[in-house]
């Protein structure tokens, strides 16, 4: 062994410690570097350019709710690794590290609490957490935050970010489409509002049920949402896409979403629209 | 003219020698011949099944793409009288991937959704190779609701690789057509009943098959994705759609073990291809029983058993 592979690992973890990749954030958009702390501290929105960076589901539900209080709802166990699937790593493995990455046990994290004043249940959805794969886990989280909702006679807010399917459940994965749905529907049954909102990325499987049944579509600017993605559809097409296709904006020009909302005015978006289809009194000035 | 899949070799060989010998039999007639014909053919349907009843997932899944598997189109002819097609969705177009109407299917009248592939270049453009735009959905949608007010079962026949991925499928809301058509199989109050034919694909499937009661054909497939998306997924590599298949569990004997189909339909020796017409019978039986099993159950209680038995998957397992 040479003396280098002793010396470079404990180089890199050197440089790692302090590399400004910890303390600065880079601006995908416009490539400026803005320092961690003030893009934290901003909700994760990029001053200047306003690109909206994706955002953890704690700070999502503290975003949300008055003073950032929020009751944490338990997400349902659910049985593990059902296909005992292996790719190039073992599912229960890359499931094991994905917990130990976010502290969330999947990909869903539920809390209620007050919005402006109103009660409310509201699902996350972490992409950072297996990109936010719609597998038995997160479909479970999901039926169980509407029927909090209904339990306790609040609206449903859900905040989408998924990458599709979890591959490594199998048909399990495909199942949550209808099994979300039907809680959606009881949701609507008990005429509480549900409003979806889609943020960066929101793809496959769940766009294609619970992200689309919304009975309000809010969209964060930019987001990408779509059924196929970008580049399936160019595989299949042998074609450039437009600018701007799949993203936020563009789906409000085709009539899926209702508004593309700015993070900063999310929360009074989301109060103003549940006082109103609740017919709650207007918020004191 | 007899077609092979690779792994049907044996029966291939065999069957070339029962050929060869007719035709020496055709010059020469011996009974030491024709009874060797006959003991050929015997092995040939004796290697067939053995074949058939180990299919790997991923035979299996060139089985259910049979150019020659029925189609629906062969289900409907078959088991449908006065099949009344109707067309679009009332909104933008007419999309002939998913073929839907209302008939009578042993006497009662009923109405009818498929998925249909097309058999040759013509109709497989037509029908978009089976792979629905949102319209496809969208028709569904507004026939499953015509079956609801007046009070008529639904049977869905799936056969598809999926929805179609394309710039106008997206622009014109895929993933919204197919959620809903999934809520409406889920709020029908009448029974529904549908039979995975062939392949049934993602998102594109259950949008048809959120049903009382889900069949499958004993060599079809349903998936998350089809194995070779899944392999570009999971390992970056489409070639790999082997190990997805075998991975994944994807066949009708794995899901009816996992509850997340509710019944298999035997297929002839070597498959539905082979013996077409026993294959429909068989399947058209089993879909008479599934409907009958919801027989006089109110609309609140087919809405409310369909629920139950989809929220109860994976579950237990």
């Amino acid at each position: 062994m040479s003396w280098i592979s002793n010396v470079a690992p404990k180089i890199r973890s050197f440089l790692k410690r302090d590399t400004p990749e910890n303390l600065w954030v880079k601006c995908p958009e416009s490539g400026q570097l803005v320092f961690h702390k003030d893009v934290e501290a901003n909700l994760w929105v990029i001053p200047g350019s306003e690109h909206h960076l994706r955002m953890g589901a704690v700070a999502r539900l503290k975003s949300v709710f008055d003073d950032g209080r929020y009751e944490d709802i338990a997400i349902p166990d659910v049985p593990a690794d059902p296909l005992k699937f292996r790719d190039e790593k073992k599912y229960a493995d890359r499931i094991r590290d994905a917990r130990a990455k976010t502290g969330m046990p999947d990909t869903v994290k539920l809390g209620f609490g007050k919005l402006e004043g109103t009660d409310v249940t509201v699902g996350v959805q972490d992409f950072d957490f297996m990109g936010g794969s719609l597998g038995m886990a997160a479909g479970e989280a999901v039926v169980r935050g509407l029927e909090t909702a209904v339990e306790r006679k609040t609206p449903f807010v859900m905040f989408t970010a998924s990458g599709g399917a979890r591959m490594q459940e199998g048909m399990f994965s495909l199942m949550q489409m209808p099994r979300t749905t039907i809680a959606v529907r009881r949701l609507r049954a008990a005429r509480l509002p549900y409003i979806v909102v889609l943020t960066n990325p929101t793809t496959g499987g769940v766009t294609a049920s619970y992200a689309m049944l919304g009975d309000v579509h809010i969209a964060e600017p930019g987001a990408l949402i779509c059924f196929a993605g970008p580049r399936v559809i160019e595989q299949t097409i042998r074609e450039k896409l437009p600018p701007g296709f799949q993203r936020a904006e563009y789906l409000k020009d085709h009539g899926m979403v209702d508004m593309v909302v700015h993070r900063h005015e999310m929360r009074a978006t989301l109060g103003r629209l549940c006082r109103l289809l609740t017919n709650a009194p207007a918020k004191a000035a | 003219m007899r077609s092979y899949l690779d792994f049907e070799k044996p029966v291939a060989e065999l069957e070339a020698k029962a050929d060869e010998l007719r035709t020496v039999a055709e010059e020469t007639d011996s009974p030491a011949i024709r009874d060797e014909i006959a003991k050929l053919e015997q092995r040939a349907q004796q290697v067939l099944g053995e074949l058939y009843r180990s299919l790997t997932p991923w035979q299996k899944t060139l089985v259910a793409r049979h150019p020659l598997r029925p189609h629906f189109k062969d289900y409907l002819d078959a088991l449908i009288e006065e099949f009344t097609p109707l067309a679009g969705d009332r909104k933008f177009a007419e999309d002939q991937a998913v073929v839907a109407g209302f008939g009578r299917f042993r006497g009662r009248a009923v109405c009818v959704l498929g998925q249909e592939k097309g058999n040759d270049t013509d109709s497989r453009l037509r029908h978009n190779f089976g792979m629905a735009m949102p319209e496809g959905y969208r028709k569904a949608v507004r026939l499953m609701e015509l079956a609801d007010r007046f009070g008529l079962p639904v049977l869905s026949f799936v056969d598809t690789a999926g929805a179609y991925p394309g710039i106008g499928a997206e622009e014109r809301g895929q993933a919204e057509a197919i959620a809903r058509s999934t809520e409406a199989c889920l709020a029908l109050g009448t029974p529904n009943v549908s039979l995975v034919i062939g392949e049934g694909g993602s998102g594109g499937a259950v949008a048809l098959a959120s049903t009382n009661s889900v069949l499958m054909m004993e060599h079809a497939i349903y998936t998350v994705a089809s194995p070779e998306a899944s392999a570009s997924i999971l390992w970056r590599d489409s070639g790999r759609a082997q190990d997805a298949a075998t991975n994944m569990k994807i066949t009708a004997q794995d899901l009816l073990r996992f509850g997340i189909v509710d019944g298999i339909v035997s297929e002839p020796v070597g498959g539905a291809h082979r013996a077409p017409e026993a294959a429909i019978r068989t399947a058209g039986d089993a879909v008479a029983d599934a409907l009958a099993s919801f027989e006089g159950l109110s609309a609140e209680d087919l809405r409310e058993r369909r629920a139950a038995k989809f929220l109860a998957i994976g579950r237990k397992i």
